[in-house]
């Protein structure tokens, strides 16, 4: 191995390894700026205001609570709202369809993926939020619920794909089992396949809360960007904001090095723990659901 | 009584299957609703003028030229950074890496820049390239931010293109004597080249439709004139609808419409192109 690699010459392979090593340093970058820039917010305000639920920073208010709030509630409702569509069409497209119509919808599924969230959020000020400003006979359409139901829409094709993902590596002998035992197909998908792909499902779904958590330019143009703290149930059909929507939105006026500069930064460390926190999370129980089941066919 | 359990049964299944029906009919019909709806609502704007015109007054007149060739420009530029180390990145963890701790912090950390929001690395993109590196609001510090967010698209698809090259043919070219380098070069690389640009091309066409990450890097409002250096902010199309939808008072709709229009024809054409290669090859691939 060694001696076939020399003969390549240093320069070719070096190149490849620091290129395969690059990520872990982009990551660091990526962590070390967003300390560098956001940390001093730690020192510089008492933790007791920087967790309260006002957010006003023109009057020195940097209480960042409504905000994550506000990324949580949005981010629980999409999900809830995606979850029986998502894993409804994957199973449909993995189990049910025929493979003609499978290879016909699967395409536009992934059109959506394409689609810039921008563009949604276009459709969701014109479309969605006059329409359900007059469905539910509210005073503005800009509420946490239209910012929900873009996200849903958001999150749909990771989750989908995901999904059929999982479903498509259960092994075929599960099902012929199942079915040779009299179960009927409706059976041997939730009793059967589904318990199956359980991990790589719940791999999906996670990854479709990573998605809504970090989408910005939708939400920011729907939600109507009132940092009210949501604290009941009809809190969805306000004005929120998010932390993505208020760091894109303020980050643009601010002096660099300010309070309120270093203030949005720490929301982005918030931003970066909570992602990193979901996806790690999500690629250990596929990586250990995967080891389990190489286990089983072995 | 089993006679009447299985017809449960088998009504259940009926009622199951028709429900997955409407559930996927739910899911499917809106994205082809929005699709067709831009393309309406957009094509009456689109003109000669409209693509090839600056916008005049105060947007609300005129065409959309600069903001096209800016989202050009910065998907050029996300190219000519992450491809090459996208690329390398791919065929190392593919040809080269063996399944150790440290390949495994390797596949952690590209996950995890998978999932980095995208408003996150714009503030990256601030601190790192336009405040610390000094390049300042520009294509330049923009195409970098971008980069970054488009490596692991690009590095999981070149991996993804490599493994699916049969062993078989890496075990024949070095049994004719041929180093690792040659092999990647001459065998493996060429089979993988159909996958490897599909991968590429979903990676920038994600770039190009991504306003978050160029905020507060390199897209600016307006400018009278075309960028003339890559140190120069630009106009770009996502940024462009932003503004136009959400700043500009009493901005005729069409003109929206149709700015939304070009930018979908954009990723979509990047997107079909992307579907069209990988189908091509699949068809003529002969392992």
């Amino acid at each position: 191995m060694k001696a076939r690699e020399e003969k390549d010459g240093l320069v070719i392979n070096g190149v490849i390894r620091i290129s395969g090593y690059s990520s872990i340093l982009f990551v660091v970058l990526i962590l070390f700026f967003l300390l560098r820039e956001g940390l001093p917010a730690l020192t510089n305000i008492p933790l007791r205001s920087l967790f309260s639920i006002r957010w006003y920073p023109i009057e020195g208010y940097y209480g960042i609570l409504p905000l994550i709030f506000g990324s949580l509630l949005i981010t629980l409702a999409s999900t809830l709202i995606a979850l029986p569509f998502g894993i409804g069409t994957a199973v449909y497209l993995s189990e049910v369809a025929p493979p003609w119509l499978r290879d016909l919808l699967k395409p536009i599924v992934e059109i959506l993926a394409g689609i810039p969230s921008v563009v949604l959020g276009f459709i969701g000020i014109l479309v969605f939020a006059p329409l359900f400003r007059k469905m539910l006979n509210i005073p503005t359409g800009l509420t946490a619920f239209t910012g929900a139901i873009l996200l849903a829409f958001i999150s749909i094709p990771t989750i989908v794909s995901v999904a059929e993902d999982a479903l498509n590596t259960v092994p075929h002998s599960y099902r012929q089992a199942s079915l040779a035992l009299g179960a009927t197909q409706w059976q041997t998908i939730w009793d059967v396949t589904l318990p199956a792909a359980k991990t790589g499902v719940l791999t999906a779904v996670m990854l479709g809360v990573g998605r809504s958590l970090g989408e910005t330019m939708a939400v920011m143009m729907v939600t109507g960007n009132a940092p009210l703290m949501p604290l009941h149930l009809n809190s969805l059909f306000r004005p929120v904001r998010t932390m993505t929507a208020t760091i894109a939105s303020e980050m643009g006026e601010v002096a660099s090095g300010s309070l309120h500069y270093q203030v949005l930064f720490f929301i982005g460390i918030t931003l970066f723990l909570l992602s990193l926190v979901i996806n790690i999370t999500a690629s250990l129980v596929s990586t250990k659901a995967r080891q389990r089941s190489e286990r089983l066919l072995s | 009584m089993k006679a009447a359990h299985l017809a449960r049964a088998k009504m259940a299944q009926t009622i199951g299957f028709h429900l997955l029906r409407l559930v996927t009919l739910i899911t499917i019909i809106p994205i082809i609703g929005l699709v067709v709806y831009i393309v309406v609502k957009g094509a009456p704007a689109i003109s000669w003028e409209f693509l090839t015109a600056a916008p005049s007054n105060g947007m609300r007149e005129g065409g959309i030229f600069p903001a096209i060739v800016g989202t050009l420009y910065l998907t050029l530029g996300t190219a000519l950074f992450s491809v090459p180390i996208g690329v390398l990145a791919g065929i190392y963890l593919a040809e080269y890496a063996q399944e150790t701790a440290f390949t495994r912090i390797i596949r952690i950390a590209i996950i995890n820049l998978a999932g980095i929001p995208s408003v996150v690395y714009g503030l990256f993109g601030l601190g790192l390239f336009v405040l610390f590196l000094h390049l300042g609001t520009s294509i330049l510090a923009a195409s970098l931010t971008l980069s970054i967010m488009t490596l692991p698209v690009i590095i999981s698809t070149t991996e993804g293109a490599l493994r699916s090259v049969p062993n078989s043919f890496r075990v024949v070219s070095t049994s004719l004597g041929a180093t690792r380098w040659q092999t990647i070069r001459r065998i493996t690389l060429p089979q993988a080249l159909p996958g490897i640009i599909t991968g590429i091309i979903l990676g920038l066409e994600r770039s190009a439709g991504e306003t978050a990450p160029i905020l507060f890097t390199g897209a600016t409002f307006f400018l009278p004139q075309l960028p003339r250096s890559p140190l120069d902010a630009t106009m770009a199309l996502p940024y462009h609808i932003f503004v136009i939808s959400t700043q500009i008072p009493g901005m005729p709709i069409q003109i929206q419409y149709g700015t939304v229009l070009v930018l979908l024809v954009f990723v979509l054409g990047m997107n079909l192109i992307a579907t069209l290669i990988r189908s091509r090859a699949r068809a003529k691939r002969q392992w």
